[in-house]
């Protein structure tokens, strides 16, 4: 296959040029945000929902909208499905989007997800017309079973929310791709560009990146390094790699060489 | 009437609506990208004028912030 310039993906029918999506939970400031989303290329960005502070200043949406991406709203923080169902519900109100990045939280110190209510709330929400895409474990059974309910695509985490400890289980990963018909987007855990490559490299369709972004010293140039991770990952996996082998092989010939006596 | 908004007591006219509770927040920014709940229900945005709330209603205003 040649490697061709062009190379988008689809989620739900909505062709992205960028495989990198951002999370704009992290940034010091607004203007922060909006650097880095501009240097990250991202085209879908998450954000979440809370009760409206008075004190707060400027209006996130604004910015989001002058960057010119989609949004996609999050179930951050619901530890059950009927939260998470309602807080969807109330992002499709407030954004005029019926696209979610679902989460159903299991606990606050691991932030890991609960599956059997991601399951429920996956379901729930694919009926009532949302495009669903599930922040997930890296589970490739419960993967399949997400997908078999309807969702738009899987997020499998690397390791949990903010940890940046990268990809724990490749192995798990690449099942879940190997096995999904649907895009699988590398989710959570990503602490700098090589993760996101080496996501990109095991054939993930995209990665989401938060904190590794927005919690770096300079944001603006993580984002193009993570960015530039994603590139290379992908052209990596789309060149084909060669097989890890247990000795060496050499790549000059040994015909023709010369004796010495 | 006294209803809770945002987890606060707060005291409205009775028959007063989701739209006179958003006015007497003074949202900062405007309405836009705000949602509301009221008892754990939706409320849509053209329902506002018209949706009476009742006294120890639940009011929930939500709004966009950054979040992973």
């Amino acid at each position: 296959m040649a490697v061709t310039r062009e190379d988008t993906f689809e989620i739900a029918g909505r062709e992205l040029t960028s495989r990198l999506l951002l999370g704009t939970g992290g940034f010091r400031s607004l203007e922060a945000m909006a650097a880095a989303i501009e240097a990250s290329g991202a085209e879908l960005v998450t954000v979440a929902l809370r009760r409206i502070d008075p004190a707060s200043r400027g209006s996130l949406v604004d910015v989001l909208d002058t960057a010119g991406v989609q949004l996609l709203p999050n179930t951050a923080g619901c530890f059950t499905a009927r939260d998470a169902v309602l807080t969807a519900k109330l992002a499709r109100e407030a954004f005029e989007t019926d696209w979610v990045k679902l989460e159903v939280i299991g606990d606050e110190h691991t932030l890991l997800p609960d599956a059997p209510a991601l399951l429920e709330a996956a379901e729930e929400l694919v009926d009532e017309g949302f495009t669903v895409l599930p922040y997930t474990n890296d589970d490739p059974i419960l993967a399949r079973r997400l997908e078999d309910v309807g969702c738009a695509a899987v997020m499998p985490l690397g390791s949990p929310i903010g940890s940046g400890q990268g990809l724990l289980n490749p192995y798990n990963l690449r099942l879940i791709r190997e096995r999904a018909q649907i895009p699988v987007i590398l989710d959570a855990g990503v602490g700098t560009a090589s993760d996101a490559a080496l996501a990109m490299e095991l054939g993930c369709d995209a990665v989401l990146c938060a904190s590794a972004i927005s919690r770096a010293e300079d944001p603006v140039t993580m984002a193009r390094a993570v960015r530039l991770g994603v590139e290379a990952g992908r052209l990596a996996h789309r060149a084909g790699r060669i097989p890890r082998r247990l000795y060496a092989e050499a790549s000059t010939t040994d015909a023709g060489r010369g004796e010495f006596g | 009437m006294r209803v809770l908004v945002n987890g606060e007591p707060t005291e409205l006219e009775s028959g007063a609506t989701v739209q006179s509770a958003l006015a007497a927040l003074e949202l900062p920014g405007g309405e836009r990208g705000v949602a509301v709940a009221v008892d754990a229900e939706v409320v849509p945005r053209g329902q506002w004028p018209a949706r009476e709330l009742s006294e120890g209603a639940r009011v929930e205003v939500l709004r966009a912030i950054q979040g992973g």
